[in-house]
């Protein structure tokens, strides 16, 4: 048994991070989320050269087909950097959908270019109920089209094609299909834009039946948490340097108690949320039967703490926390959108109890 | 990162499997119910069972007894133990703490003279480190040793001393010079618990019983060959030993908070909340809910820091989340518990509407322990502070 990671593991997530901190520093990331898409073509085609679009997709349409493991370490250091466009939307979400409802003919047409990076995509599941819960959602596909409203779909404006989830199984729709009206919604995160997305009357082609899209979504829902692991440990690592340096009383702030306590909780929320996903990608990627369970209590927990450690680092930064030109708020939004996205704290604990409490087994795994 | 059983660790399951097939008592359950004094001779015998099948002390080293375990296989071997409920041992700390810091520092002669007995519980050993005025700052402690001869001669009080009633000897730190920085004046003793000036009294604590003792030493003569480790050296020699408290005892209490949560799950199924099984109750399904996650947690906390203790080769100051985590978690459980039971909650042991037996109303007031007894949870987060995040000492 071991919990740490493989030589290769660690080589893929080092050099995430020397790639991101190389080609996406903070000043890249507050020149992007600037522009109306926070899409950058240059940054995307360095992602792309690295294989960074395929990374989990099978190697027959052009992807690295690494396994879920090293899917979140990627997604880790990405969150780390907050790096900015529609990687998140493009490769945790649209890519992993197509490539677990899609039929072979379909992933030629649709999977392999995301891996090869021609492509950009999205998903849509939320409407105005702002329900996760895939049973909630009203959009049906009807002699092949679609009519109704998606609401908060991210990077919409810079997608090719569009996977929906309607009531009776999951579409591909072309972004520039007519019928298609897409609007922009201001959300707190700069670096992930969100969209309203209209169909009327819209041609859509079905990808499958919903079967297998929880799963995707859990897919999903790991590599989000990945990410958010990767905010808090930036934001973390932000506050501690601060807290050595910045003076007050003649001494280091870090050196009040008070402080380096804050310092320590981020620290074990942190450390925390990072186990939980680790082994949720894990247990996804090894077919376990906790795996859904286990994500959703990555999920719960990452959820609360990603808002916590923010609330922290905040804190500890003083007035100079509360500024624009400090990126701990950059962070923080990116934390707010992330703790909803896939279901808050409360949404998972629901889920927990439904698979945990109501189905009478306690189905954690154990070692 | 594979969560899978290898080979080996299989082997030592099915290994260990198969021993407590044979071997475990039936009868525990007639037993754990009585106080410990009663039952003592009970676990002595338990133990000497496992030591004869060289399962007492898995993590020590195959020459003195142990199997040199991994720590994985340490976690295995405490969940195997919890899946058939065997009884625990009687010389916990001195299978868990002392007799690997004797392994570590002792002379041949010590490690000989003392460590089968510790195997075979035929000695029963006691931890004497905190002092009424030497908590958190345990470095601070005033107990004296004073050299007469061959001999040290002991001054001074312990408190919170587990097993200090039943003990035959004792790791006890005294202050051995009173002229130097506190770290550096600290010798480490052991010390023979019928030695004459030994007074033993038991501690009552806020649960109402006597779990701990107070220790009283009046000019008690140790032989100069009973140091441990080198005299004045006694602050690393302790260190030593609170590591081992911080190593597998996780992979231990997992399994009790996981019991813990599985009957509260089962208890909510028949509690009435709002006119209907607590169960159904959304409030109390997200409460429960976090605590089955947060115990899952807990768990993957302590097996990704068993691989880097794997990794690195000592336990780290990162251990302290395990601490915090366990400690706050059983807090944050047992205040579930409470809101679950309502007022069922509060009945103790004894009364005939308690449920299950007054446990959920022990563990209530216990658990405020648990985050003050072996490092308060602000001494875990200085560690963490200071030693995991690199910021200045506090104090």
């Amino acid at each position: 048994m071991e919990f740490g990671l493989s030589e290769s593991q660690q080589l893929l997530k080092d050099n995430a991070r020397k790639f991101f901190a190389g080609e996406c520093p903070m000043a890249e990331v507050r020149r992007i989320m600037e522009t109306d898409t926070a899409y950058d073509a240059a940054l995307w085609a360095k992602m792309v050269e690295q294989g960074y679009t395929g990374i989990i997709f099978p190697e027959e349409y052009g992807g690295v087909g690494l396994g879920k493991v090293e899917f979140i370490l990627l997604m880790e250091e990405a969150g780390r950097a907050l790096v900015p466009g529609p990687f998140f939307s493009t490769v945790a979400l649209a890519g992993t959908l197509i490539d677990a409802i899609a039929d072979p003919e379909q992933k030629k047409r649709y999977l392999a270019p995301i891996c090869a990076g021609e492509a950009r995509s999205t998903v849509a599941v939320l409407e105005a109920t702002a329900s996760w819960e895939p049973t909630q959602v009203q959009i049906t596909g009807v002699n092949g089209k679609l009519t109704g409203e998606k609401l908060f779909v991210t990077d919409a404006a810079v997608a090719d094609w569009i996977v929906v989830v309607a009531r009776n199984g999951v579409f591909l729709v072309h972004a520039q299909a007519p019928g298609i009206k897409i609007s922009p919604m201001s959300g707190l995160d700069l670096t992930r834009k969100l969209y309203s997305v209209r169909f009327n009357n819209t041609s859509a082609e079905k990808l499958g039946d919903a079967d297998g899209l929880t799963r995707a979504l859990d897919v999903a829902t790991a590599a989000l948490v990945g990410e958010m692991v990767g905010g808090m440990q930036r934001t973390l690592d932000i506050t501690v340097e601060y807290a050595k340096t910045r003076k007050q009383f003649g001494k280091p702030i870090g050196s009040f108690q008070a402080v380096q306590h804050q310092c320590a909780d981020m620290y074990l929320e942190t450390e925390s949320s990072r186990s939980a996903a680790y082994y949720a990608a894990w247990a996804l990627e090894e077919n376990a039967p906790d795996a859904a369970v286990a994500v959703s209590i990555a999920k719960m927990y990452a959820s609360d703490a990603g808002r916590t450690v923010g609330n922290r680092g905040i804190q500890v930064h003083g007035g100079m926390g509360f500024t624009w030109e400090n990126d701990v708020h950059l962070y923080y939004r990116r934390a707010k959108a992330s703790e909803t996205t896939f279901g808050d704290a409360s949404f998972h604990r629901e889920r927990i109890a439904r698979l945990a409490i109501d189905a009478g087994t306690a189905s954690a795994k154990s070692a | 990162m594979d969560l899978n059983l290898s080979a080996e660790e299989k082997l030592f399951r099915d290994e260990l499997r198969a021993w407590l097939g044979e071997n475990v008592p039936k009868d525990w359950a007639e037993w754990r119910e009585k106080p410990l004094e009663e039952s003592f001779p009970y676990l002595r015998a338990w133990q000497r069972k496992l030591d004869e099948g060289r399962w007492a002390a898995v993590s020590w080293p195959k020459e003195y007894g142990g199997r040199s375990a991994t720590l994985m296989q340490q976690a295995i071997f405490w969940e195997e133990m919890a899946r058939v409920q065997a009884p625990p041992m009687a010389n916990a700390l001195g299978l868990g703490l002392i007799g690997p810091t004797i392994i570590a520092y002792g002379t041949e002669a010590q490690k000989k003279r003392f460590v089968p007995k510790i195997l075979s519980a035929e000695e029963i050993w006691c931890q004497g480190f905190s002092e009424p005025n030497a908590g958190s700052d345990l470095a601070g402690l005033q107990t004296e040793a004073r050299l007469d001869g061959d001999h040290y001669v002991v001054n001074g009080q312990k408190v919170w001393t587990s097993y200090g009633w039943v003990g035959d000897w004792c790791e006890l730190v005294v202050r051995t010079d009173a002229n130097v920085p506190k770290h550096k004046g600290l010798t480490v003793l052991l010390v023979n618990m019928k030695s004459p000036g030994v007074d033993v009294r038991p501690l009552r604590q806020m649960t109402g019983e006597s779990e701990f003792n107070e220790l009283f030493f009046r000019d008690v003569r140790v032989p100069v060959e009973n140091v441990l480790g080198k005299v004045n050296d006694g602050w690393n020699v302790a260190v030593s030993t609170l590591m081992y408290e911080r190593g597998s005892y996780g992979a231990r209490l997992h399994l009790l908070f996981k019991r813990n949560i599985e009957r509260l799950i089962e208890l909510s199924r028949t509690f009435q909340r709002n006119g209907q099984p607590a169960a159904r109750d959304p409030l109390m399904r997200q409460k429960l809910a976090q605590c089955y996650g947060e115990i899952e947690i807990m768990r993957l906390n302590q097996l990704r820091a068993f691989s880097r203790i794997t990794a690195t080769g000592v336990p780290g100051p990162e251990g302290s989340i395990l601490k915090i985590f366990w400690s706050e978690l059983n807090q944050r459980v047992q205040q579930v518990a409470q809101e679950l039971l309502g007022p069922y909650g509060q009945l103790v042991g004894g009364d005939s509407r308690a449920v299950d037996n007054g446990i959920w109303s022990y563990g209530y007031l216990r658990t405020r322990g648990n985050t003050i007894e072996a490092g308060t949870s602000e001494v875990q987060r200085n560690i963490i502070g200071h030693f995991v995040l690199g910021l200045p000492r506090s104090y």
